[in-house]
């Protein structure tokens, strides 16, 4: 029994609940959120020690034997979440403390974060699928809240476009699986994988895993389902902005990797080629609608799905090689497309506007700014030695080994348009001579500068040891496509249906 | 029965569609109620057969459960669908609100200012 695996959920959990308390005592408050998401990195830190050391771990709710209980499952790719989870809040945190005002900490703001963060790491950590269902919802209902906390016509109009679309992807899950528990009779992962291998019924399994692509392609905002993200991401307050591009789309693929890798690995080699198409249209469509976009925070946004491409495409090269090459992307997504965020809602504070039009001039005024922007859109685009230099290249190379020519030759090209569209930012912001006298502006205070500053410097710390995240990315795809080791560690040796058994018989005993 | 249910949860997927695909915020809301009604159903449905008046008690004496026993697992699944979708509901409906007083219209080709470049 490792019953440390609560912690993750448990830890945000009771600090949400104790800054409710602290309410109007700001500082209070403050700590406590700190210290519940410091909690949280630690946590996760020593949990990538111990799955990269000893394998998966698992532990039963309540004691109730597997595959009756809910489990609770941390394997490599579950582990890396978390922490980078954990980072994310931990910088939006600090984000939050210099930019935020008064009103919107007093409605619950830190709450809704820590809230956020209990919904996202229990569903990296969850081993059952209704389970994932209700983490969902925790971290769609947090995020409602602080999408529209502030109620401005944009937040609201934004607002409701993304809980409707999200509602929609949300009831498609829910559909999906209350179909699979018609057809499978469990919904404890290890026992689905376990039983769908040898289903009688594959086509109506096809058309269940066609439900959950749609459902969490919804969530990851991929080709044709993204339009709620470009329409709402720009509303909220910069930090929530950072943490959302961060956190709730990368929630959708992993649960993708999860679901393809684990209960439908059959069906993933019959939608690979479908899944491939769709990777290829979300990059380009991405990389093309933030063309027409002239301000900083649409452009980004844009550039989220854009990203998410990449990330599906290491799931439709359906191989080993291919998702560790995904989760190898996803990591530096996550970090590099938050400090872009960060650093761009500092350029658009220290203007006070987010128009490309009204800015320049920012690289003189501000040079150490200007470097770590420059960083992200390197590690952006996939420069060496960057860390997005080593995601890109990764699925590079399983696409060719694959020979997977088109989704390989679509993703070097939009590499290049990515490129572009964030220099376009970096001329118009940083380089451009400035129409407004620049040294009347106001200086950018450390609050606003160390968050993208440590995930700027993080990018470049995971390029620099791109080798061992390589080989742990390489070690978690594995342990995502390995069912039978997964119901080993979750069931025993003899396998789910057999565990069942045993309990029935315990039982009537 | 499942026929009976079957065309229900059909009909309710129908009307959702058909309500969420109009203008006006009101009815995509009824949309939505109707979508998370057909959902419960359809899960109502996927349990192993539908039987009534035996409950899935445990035998005090023998521990044993008897095998014409409902599923108690898609009651319980229900009944979190129904809590979730319950709050859900209550939040766009006060989400809706909000932004009919901000854009003054129940009408979504209204509310495109986000969309605006």
């Amino acid at each position: 029994m490792d019953n440390h695996l609560f912690l993750p959920i448990l830890m945000p959990l009771i600090g949400a609940a104790l800054a409710v308390v602290a309410g109007q005592r700001r500082m209070l408050a403050r700590t406590i959120v700190l210290l519940a998401t410091l909690a949280n990195l630690g946590y996760g830190t020593w949990l990538l020690w111990l799955v990269d050391a000893e394998g998966r771990q698992a532990t039963q709710s309540g004691d109730w034997a597997a595959p009756f209980g809910i489990t609770l499952v941390a394997d490599g790719l579950s582990a890396l979440m978390l922490i980078v989870a954990a980072l994310l809040m931990l910088t939006t945190l600090i984000y939050s403390f210099a930019t935020l005002d008064g009103d919107q900490e007093r409605f619950f703001y830190y709450p809704l974060l820590l809230a956020l963060l209990a919904g996202v790491s229990g569903a990296f950590i969850t081993g059952d699928l209704f389970n994932l269902y209700v983490w969902f919802e925790v971290m769609l209902v947090a995020s409602f809240g602080l999408l529209t906390l502030g109620g401005s016509r944009g937040q609201l109009e934004g607002g409701l476009k993304y809980v409707v679309l999200n509602l929609i992807g949300s009831t498609s899950f829910l559909i999906g699986a209350g179909l699979i528990y018609g057809v499978a009779g469990t919904l404890n992962m290890a026992h689905l994988g376990e039983r769908l291998t040898t289903i009688q019924e594959p086509s109506l399994v096809t058309a269940i895993a066609g439900l959950f692509l749609f459902a969490f392609g919804a969530k990851a905002a991929i080709f044709p389902l993204f339009f709620w993200l470009p329409t709402s991401y720009h509303t909220p307050p910069v930090a929530v902005t950072a943490i959302f591009s961060g956190l709730m789309t990368k929630v959708g693929v992993y649960s993708l990797y999860r679901v393809f890798g684990l209960i439908f690995p059959n069906e993933l080699a019959r939608f690979a080629p479908l899944i491939l198409t769709l990777a290829g249209l979300t990059m380009v469509i991405g990389v093309i609608g933030a063309v027409a976009q002239t301000d900083i925070r649409r452009i980004l946004s844009f550039h989220i799905v854009s990203q998410i491409g990449y990330a599906i495409m290491g799931l439709g090269l359906a191989s080993v090689a291919g998702l560790a090459a995904g989760i190898l992307f996803i990591a530096h997504v996550m970090i590099v497309k938050t400090a872009l965020f960060f650093i761009g809602g500092a350029a658009e504070r220290i203007y006070g506007t987010a128009e490309l039009k009204k800015m320049g001039g920012l690289a003189k005024r501000e040079p150490l700014l200007a470097t770590f922007w420059l960083i992200g859109i390197l590690s952006l685009a996939g420069i060496p030695p960057l860390s997005g230099f080593f995601g890109k290249l990764a699925l590079l190379q399983a696409g060719v080994a694959q020979q997977a020519w088109l989704i390989t030759g679509v993703a070097a090209g939009v590499s290049i348009l990515t490129l572009f569209s964030m220099l376009k930012i970096w001329n118009e912001v940083f380089w451009k001579k400035a129409y407004t006298d620049v040294s009347q502006l106001p200086r950018v205070p450390a609050g606003l500068m160390i968050p993208g500053a440590v995930l700027a410097l993080a990018s470049v710390a995971l390029g620099l040891g791109a080798a061992p995240l390589a080989d742990y990315s390489a070690l978690a795809a594995g342990q995502a496509f390995d069912v039978s080791g997964y119901v080993v560690d979750v069931c025993g040796v003899a396998g789910c249906d057999a565990a069942a058994t045993t309990v029935r018989q315990e039982n009537t005993q | 029965m499942t026929l009976i249910l079957s065309l229900v949860v059909g009909t309710l997927f129908a009307g959702a569609v058909y309500l969420m695909l109009r203008r006006s915020v009101v009815k995509l809301i009824l949309g939505l109620i109707l979508l998370s009604h057909g959902v419960n159903l359809l899960i109502f449905l996927m349990g192993d057969g539908l039987r009534r008046g035996e409950p899935a008690f445990v035998d005090s004496v023998t521990g044993a459960v008897s095998a014409n026993a409902a599923d108690p697992l898609i009651q319980a699944l229900i009944l979190t669908a129904i809590v979730i979708s319950f709050g859900l509901i209550t939040f766009i409906m006060s989400l809706a609100y909000r932004a009919n007083q901000a854009v003054q219209s129940d009408d979504l080709d209204d509310m495109t200012l986000t969309d605006k470049l």
